[in-house]
């Protein structure tokens, strides 16, 4: 039965977005008997509703709302009103990921202490730790239904992860399989259908295949009688008393209507150009620079990886578009060694876009004969995605717009990112292997494509155990209002090289562990 | 756009008073059709001049000798309306003007390519440009029509995915 709460219910959760943080979030506060209300700007969408076509599920889920860029990354000219690629729907953006699940290294959760200070960058050590963190991935993996975690296999190589593999594999590298991910790979082992290499990972999986909290965690939840999800609810603002606890949310409903809902506890969760502009967009006579940001760090240190492609040009086929898109991986390059001429790592993982996007990202703006010979060989191309560590900036921040406002008339964010010259530095070192990789396989022409809008959004509000240098503490609590949490990747102290959902997930299951405990203890 | 905006025509007639484009007639009846006759398009807001212009800075912008005419025009067929009949007379001008500039009759009556695109770089940050441009990526290359000619297979869920049809069949390595 699925619940529905009273607006004025002041003893329920609230938790604002229903993503890979929010989603999972609302479903272990739901199994633990605690009420949640989770207001979602998005509609609901299933795998019958997903698209088998790259546009037009674009068109379907992705979150397109006004938005604002600066900076000297390539995104802001060549995509200047849409800085990131993240969804607008229940379930949030693990309806398009991947499923790519891979734990940080231990080095990484202390960045600061590892890589010693950097120029320009704002490194921190996370409060925590890899030790901390091993029962919490090891639930994260198990909910997921990793693959090659537990007894579940990895998934069968694809035509593009064999020219992966093969090019690897002559370059020396070891560490190469179809990757850890959040896709059943048998019939067997977990309750979802088995990857039927449809190839439209990035569009919603038909089969189910592919974890989403569209269709596991949310449902779930809801079974429970505790959760009720409010769809086509987007959040404005969030509401205090003069003690400076959080009471409540402003939200515009369905219709556009500004409905007014109580809460004990507010979880943020709306990914990390949401969740700051939430709270900047909150400020008040009594917090004046937003809500939590006395320590001036809200929508700072914003990180979006170090990214990049590359595509192998061969003589014959390759169809990389049939199967798994990111069911590959090299992690040979992922460890921390100065000597490459940056601090931190990078992977390797494989990738495929059909033809419109690769039309749309294979060298944005580019024209002529130079641009469509590279096309003309789709049929034959082999591609691979770099994920490394970029490293915080102060000044690579989400702001409120000055001018640029919202369909609600809200302020809007702009987000600026400016490389830092080690990420430079790291995404031509991977380039660089990439080509390498398949030359080694006969390509005949490889070439570097340039990042696209930000899949992976980091750090805006990110945990410190100092209060001065971060948002939240080891728990995701800000460190200035005690019952206003933050639930999704915004809470990155730093990045690290892997791709960050199967982090995001363990540290909501945490977390909601410790809410459920300090509740019950009545701290909160 | 869809391929109901191309008419079949069979009127040769329409033919004979073809322009100096070397893969296009443009008749002086609001039609302008493929020199064997085999689609039309009609033009209802712009002039046939002007959309055979328009046809041949989308093959220039983005060449694919294996695309046919018809989808490049379906691709540019959007700018044949009220909305756009300013934009695209003056760009065309000024296209024009670049090809004077550098002593072409006009952009049309040029004949090879390379000299087409060397006009078209003395114009690629104007807006006129940069919208055609940008309208290509998803006019041109989201016609579900024109992914066989790249081997792109398009969707494959209601075929049961490619389990069984391939995504491991490489042959060669
Ligand atoms: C194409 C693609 C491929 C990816 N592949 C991978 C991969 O292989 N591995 C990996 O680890 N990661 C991958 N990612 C990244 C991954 O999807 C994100 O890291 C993750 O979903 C972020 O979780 P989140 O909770 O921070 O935000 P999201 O999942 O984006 O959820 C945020 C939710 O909040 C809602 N929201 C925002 N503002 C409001 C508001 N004001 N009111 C109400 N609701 C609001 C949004 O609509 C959204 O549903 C991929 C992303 C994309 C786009
Ligand atoms: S390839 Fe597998 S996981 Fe990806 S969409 Fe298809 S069935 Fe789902």
């Amino acid at each position: 039965m699925v619940a529905k709460f009273d607006l004025n219910d002041d003893s329920v959760v609230v938790i604002i977005g229903t993503g890979a943080g929010g989603g999972v979030l609302a479903n272990e506060l739901a199994q633990k008997g605690v009420k949640v209300v989770a207001l979602e700007a998005g509609g609901r969408y299933l795998p019958e509703d997903y698209l088998n076509d790259e546009w037009a599920s674009f068109g379907q889920l992705a979150w397109t709302d006004t938005r604002t860029t600066s900076g000297d990354w390539r995104v802001a000219k060549d995509f200047s009103g849409l800085p990131t690629w993240i969804v607008k729907a229940v379930g949030g953006t693990t309806t398009h990921w991947a499923g790519a699940s891979i734990r940080f290294q231990d080095h990484e959760w202390k960045a600061l202490t590892n890589y010693g200070k950097v120029d320009g960058a704002n490194l921190l050590d996370w409060p925590i730790d890899g030790a901390e963190m091993a029962p919490w991935y090891d639930k994260a993996e198990e909910k997921l239904g990793v693959t090659r975690t537990g007894n579940r296999p990895g998934l069968p190589g694809s035509n593009n992860y064999k020219v992966f593999e093969k090019g690897a594999k002559s370059l020396g590298y070891t560490q190469v399989h179809t990757g850890r991910m959040a896709i059943q790979s048998s019939d067997d082992t977990g309750n979802r259908v088995a990857c039927q290499q449809t190839g439209f990972c990035f569009q919603g999986c038909k089969w189910g295949a592919k974890w989403s909290a569209a269709y596991t965690d949310i449902p779930e939840g809801e079974a429970t009688g505790n959760l009720e999800v409010r769809e086509r609810s987007h959040v404005a603002k969030i509401l205090h008393d003069e003690t400076g606890k959080v009471t409540a949310v402003e939200y515009f409903d369905k219709d556009g209507k500004l409905q007014t809902q109580k809460a004990r506890i507010i979880c943020v969760a709306g990914n990390t150009i949401e969740s700051p502009r939430l709270l900047l967009n909150s400020a008040s006579e009594m917090f004046p620079n937003g809500l939590a940001n006395s320590s001036d760090q809200v929508g700072r240190n914003y990180m979006r990886h170090v990214t990049g492609s590359v595509y192998g040009v061969f003589d014959k086929p390759v169809r990389m578009w049939r199967g798994t898109t990111m069911a590959g991986i090299v992690q040979d390059e992922a460890h921390h060694a100065p000597e490459r001429g940056f601090v931190g790592g990078y992977e390797l993982e494989t990738l495929s876009l059909g033809l419109p996007f690769m039309a749309a990202f294979l060298d944005p703006g580019a024209w002529g004969r130079e641009f469509t010979s590279g096309l003309d060989s789709y049929e034959n191309m082999a591609g691979l995605w770099i994920v490394g560590e970029d490293l915080p900036q102060a000044d690579n921040r989400v702001t409120l717009s000055k001018d640029a406002k919202d369909q609600f008339g809200l302020p809007a964010p702009n987000v600026n990112y400016s490389d830092h010259p080690n990420d430079i530095a790291m995404r031509n070192h991977a380039y660089a292997r990439g080509v390498a990789m398949y030359e080694a396989v006969g390509a005949t022409r490889a070439f570097p494509t340039p990042p696209y809008p930000s899949t992976h959004n980091l750090g805006t509000n990110r945990m410190s155990e100092d209060p001065k240098l971060g948002v939240v503490n080891k728990w995701g609590q800000t460190h200035d209002i005690a019952n206003l949490f933050i639930s999704d990747g915004s809470q990155f102290t730093t990045g690290a090289a892997e791709n960050p959902t199967l982090t995001i997930v363990a540290l909501a299951i945490r977390q909601a562990d410790h809410i459920a405990s300090e509740m019950a203890a009545g701290t909160i | 756009m869809t391929q109901e905006h191309l008419k079949g025509i069979t009127r040769r007639a329409l033919l004979s008073r073809s322009m100096a484009t070397w893969a296009l007639a443009v008749s002086g009846a609001g039609f302008i059709a493929a020199p064997d006759a085999a689609w039309a398009l009609e033009v209802a807001v712009i002039t046939p001049e002007q959309m055979a212009t328009l046809m041949q800075m989308a093959r220039d912008i983005y060449p694919h000798d294996k695309v046919a005419d018809q989808y490049y025009a379906i691709a540019v067929k959007g700018y044949d309306s009220a909305d756009s009949k300013d934009m695209v007379a003056a760009g065309i001008d000024e296209l024009n003007a670049a090809a004077v500039a550098q002593g072409h009759a006009s952009y049309l009556a040029i004949g090879w390519e390379k000299d087409r695109v060397k006009v078209l770089q003395a114009i690629e940050t104007g807006v006129f440009f940069q919208t055609v441009r940008a309208g290509l990526v998803t006019g041109l290359y989201n016609q579900k029509e024109i992914w066989p000619i790249f081997g792109y297979e398009g969707e494959s869920f209601s075929q049961g995915g490619y389990i069984n049809r391939g995504f491991d069949d490489i042959n060669w390595l």
